[in-house]
Formats: C-alpha cells, structure tokens, sequence
C-alpha cells in the first residue's frame, strides 16, 4: 500500500466571480494542479470531485464528467456531495484508489458558484445541508445552527463573543498575504464585535463569506512520483471520516462534534501520528466558534480550552501549533465544494515551503486538514507529513 | 402556489401536536426520536412505540436570527430553539416573548404555528 503524494495543487482566486461558471473555476484550478504535478494528463485514471450545491446555484447535476471534460480527462469521474465537506470526502474516494492499487493517478477537486444567486438564496441553499422537516422549517439557517452550538458552548464551557473575534481577527491576519484569499483585510476585536448580527450570538465577522471558488490536487503514488522524477515530498499518511446524526436536537452534546472526534482519531491511527506531532492545521472555521469545536476534536484542546487559543495567541502565525494560515474559511472564502480541496493544497504548500506563510512552520513536517460538512454530520480529517 | 403532498408522518406529528396529543417514538432502550423513524440509530431496534411528549420542556439553545432564508423573510427576526423534552428534543420557533428575554432552561410548551412569510404550519414554542 502506497501512501498518495500529493504531486501538485490549484486554487483559483476565492472570492466574488458571479460571471464565471463552474466549469470555468474548475478548468482553471484542474489544469493549474496537472501543470504543477508535471503529469501527462493521459496517466489520470479517475477523478473525484465536491460539489454541494450545483443544482441550485446552476441548475447542474451531474457535474463529474462535466469536470473531467473541463480539464481535458477522459476519465470515470464521480462527484462526491458530503455538504461542506464533500471535497474532504472525495479526497478519501482518491486516497483509496490509490492505496488499494486501482489508479496510479487521481485527480481530486471542487466547485462552488455561490454570489450569483444571491445571499438570501445561497442561505437557503446551506441551509439544506441540515434536516429539512425539523431544522429548515423551524427557521434554521446555516450560522443560525452555529449559533445554537455556540450558545450551548458558552453555557456549558464558557466563553464570550469577544474570545470568538480573536478568531476572526488571527483569521483575517492569516490571510493578509494569501492572493488566493477572498478577504484580505485586517480587522479589530472591536470591529468584529460591533459587527451586525446575523444568529445571535454570532456576528458578522464571526461567519465566514459567500464564495465562488475551485481547487484541485493531483494524487500519484510514490513509485510513479519515482519514476517521472516529480518533485511530490508530502504524502498523504492518514485519512478518517465521521458521521452524526443530522439534526442538532437528535444529538447528546450541541457544544461537541464527535463525528470530528472520530474521523481525527481515524486520521491519526491510519498515520501513527498523535496531535502532539501536529505542526500545522488548516481546519473548518466557516464559522469562528466552528474553529473551536475543530482543534478541540483534533486533539490540541481539551474541551472547553479550545476557546481561548487564539486570543492567548497559541494558533496564531507565531504561536505554538499555527491554525489556517491561509486565512481559513472566515477570510479566505468558502466556496463550499471546494474546501478541502484547498486545505489539503495549503497543508501541502506550508509543509513544501512553497505557500506564503510557511515562514511560520519552517520545520514543520507534519500537517492536519479538518474539513466538515453541515453542522458536523460529515467530517473528514487527514494527515500530510514530508517524506523526504 | 401548486399543491404539494403531505409529508406522511411528518404532517401526521404535525397534527398530533395541533389537537394536543404530541407524541414521540421511543425504542425499547429508551431512545427518543421524532417520525418517521423505522429504526433506533442508537441501538438499532425496530420496535418503536408512540409515546406521550411531555407537556412542557426547557430551551437548550436559541438563537435570534436576523439574516433568514426567503422562506422566513417576513418572519425574521425570530427565535429558533432547540428544546430539550426529556427522551426526546424538538427545534422549532419561540414565540410570544421577547427575544432578548429568551434564555437557556425557560419552560416552555409545544404548539404548532403559521410561519408569516408562507403561511405553512411550523412547530411553536410558548412559555408556560
Ligand atoms: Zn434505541
């Protein structure tokens, strides 16, 4: 069994692109990722790729051979839905063809076009991602679910809206230098805070934006990478997924994600790696209390501690284990198939010393992307370390 | 507005809790769900019955939402909890008290309302 290199990754500008379609964002983040993998796209042998929302915001089904297409593969081509987490579940689909023998080289991706319906349309196409008869239609909405967890976590753990900003506010440093990034624009605690509602007790600056947006990777083992001489170092040592029920009021805890806990611990074995040997996270902060249930389920936090790591300044760029570097979710945009895509591009940047802000972890070797779907009903976790 | 079908046990719940005879289905372990459910995802047993919900429950979250989706526009801003009726917990909207008075562990009792945008029922919740 071969651990999959990652050989190369695209990320399109995330951000506002309501005149590109999502055949075009993906075309550009495809041939971008085979590009920078120096592979013959003749060698792919299948693509997997995310995508949540694509009936709505485009009246698209069926988007996987429509994307092989887009980047010129004529390959078996699966689109893979697990809400916001769907890129991190097609990364599993790849991993594994890959790991039992079937493909040499996968191509594994995602797209969402988001800001051309609108924001009232794209909440409501989110909020699809929870139960429809006993969430949707009792008024959920996205960052309305979030602030139901939120609440519940400041009741039981502790916590204010003020240890939230300082979230937002690392978040949105993190993505000052990051060209990729929707928002780059340094915030305050006090604008964060004066920020409108939109669930209380969650702000503006506590949800993450709407996005358009694609990302790709190109997986290979490690005898291909070998043999085409491919500059890969980072492999992909470790995969895990986890499931809960959908809706929020059928779970025991509304202040814990346990389908995290169990796709990290998963994650982890499958690498032999632990959270103390974690140097760098990108993680589903869509939005900042979503940040906290993150690095807490990952390991880095007991519960309950996960609340002030930013605000002590232990997952900023200088702090002791760095998260999302890029900007996260919150500034760097979620264009919501596309995520895990680029978090596992970013890992693999930070740990080649390619991306902007691997100054931060100049030693670091091993990686962590924690991407999740709904309100937690859905996450995947893997793990990158390099190789070389 | 075309006609759609009722949502079987859904809309059957539903009425239930309009003629004030809410129930809930609970497996042999005592694992409480809301219809339909053919099978405990707890323990994996078949045999559900209906049983009574509880006059009144405690809020366990609630959050004002003022950014809603079109099919709540003229009904933001509104307060969507999740209550904690014993065995089993039900989301649905407070009504008849103030938002900013909400608070984690009010009582309050299940009813089913008209949401304002489109009239379609909703389950309510009201202090008691
Ligand atoms: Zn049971």
């Amino acid at each position: 069994m071969s651990d999959p290199r990652i050989a190369g990754a695209g990320v399109t500008h995330f951000g506002e692109h309501p005149e590109r379609t999502g055949r075009d964002l993906f075309a550009e983040a495809g041939l971008e990722a085979l590009s920078a993998a120096g592979i013959d796209p003749e060698d792919a042998e299948a693509l997997y790729y995310g995508n949540f929302m694509g009936e709505l915001a485009e009246h698209q089904g069926h988007q996987g051979p429509l994307m092989a297409e887009a980047i010129g593969l004529d390959v078996p081509a699966t689109r893979v839905e697990a809400a916001c987490a769907s890129a991190g579940a097609a990364i599993r689909e790849a991993v594994k063809t890959i790991r039992n023998g079937e493909a040499e080289v996968v191509v594994v991706g995602g797209a969402e076009r988001m800001t051309n319906i609108g924001t009232a349309a794209a909440t409501d196409a989110l909020a699809i991602a929870a139960d429809d008869l006993y969430e949707v239609r009792a008024g959920m909405t996205f960052p309305g679910a979030y602030a139901l967890m939120a609440r519940s976590y400041f009741a039981q753990y502790g916590g204010s809206r003020e240890d939230l900003a300082h979230i937002a506010v690392k978040n949105h440093e993190h993505a000052l230098v990051n060209e990729h990034a929707q928002i780059q624009k340094e915030i305050t605690v006090e604008d964060a805070l004066e920020a409108p509602t939109i669930a209380d007790p969650l702000g503006l600056y506590d949800s993450c934006p709407i996005t358009d947006g694609a990302a790709a990777a190109v997986l290979t083992t490690e005898a291909y990478a070998a043999e085409h001489d491919l500059d890969a170092p980072v492999a992909i040592t470790g995969t895990g997924q986890g499931g809960d029920n959908l809706a929020l009021q059928d779970r025991p805890h509304l202040a814990q994600t346990p389908a995290a806990d169990k796709a990290a611990e998963e994650a982890y074995d499958d690498a032999g790696v632990g959270p103390d040997d974690v140097d760098v996270a990108e993680v589903h902060d869509c939005f900042t209390i979503a940040e906290v249930f993150a690095i807490e389920s990952l390991g880095f936090y007991e519960r309950g501690e996960g609340i002030a790591a930013a605000r002590d300044g232990e997952t900023t760029r200088d702090g002791d284990l760095p998260v999302n570097l890029s900007g996260g979710l919150k500034a760097k945009g979620h264009p919501v198939g596309a995520t895990g895509v680029a978090q596992l591009a970013t890992v693999a940047w930070l740990l080649d010393g390619s991306h902007p802000r691997a100054d931060a972890v100049p030693d670091g070797t091993v990686g962590v992307a924690h991407n999740a779907g709904g309100t937690v009903a859905s996450t995947t976790v893997h793990v990158m370390e390099v190789q070389e | 507005m075309t006609e759609s079908a009722r949502d079987g046990e859904y809309d059957e719940w539903l009425d239930s809790i309009e003629s004030g005879e809410g129930y809930y289905l609970e497996c042999p372990n005592g694992h409480g769900w809301l219809p339909p459910r053919q099978v405990c995802p707890r323990c994996h047993e078949r045999d559900l019955s209906r049983v009574d919900l509880p006059d009144s429950g405690e809020i366990a979250s609630h959050t004002t939402i003022t950014v809603p989706t079109p099919q709540f526009e003229d009904d933001a801003p509104y307060v969507t909890a999740i209550v904690d009726f014993g065995p089993v917990s039900v989301t649905g909207l407070v009504r008849d008290v103030d938002p900013d008075e909400v608070a984690i562990d009010d009582v309050v009792g299940l009813d089913v309302g008209e949401r304002v945008t489109t009239g379609e029922r909703a389950v309510v919740f009201r202090p008691r």
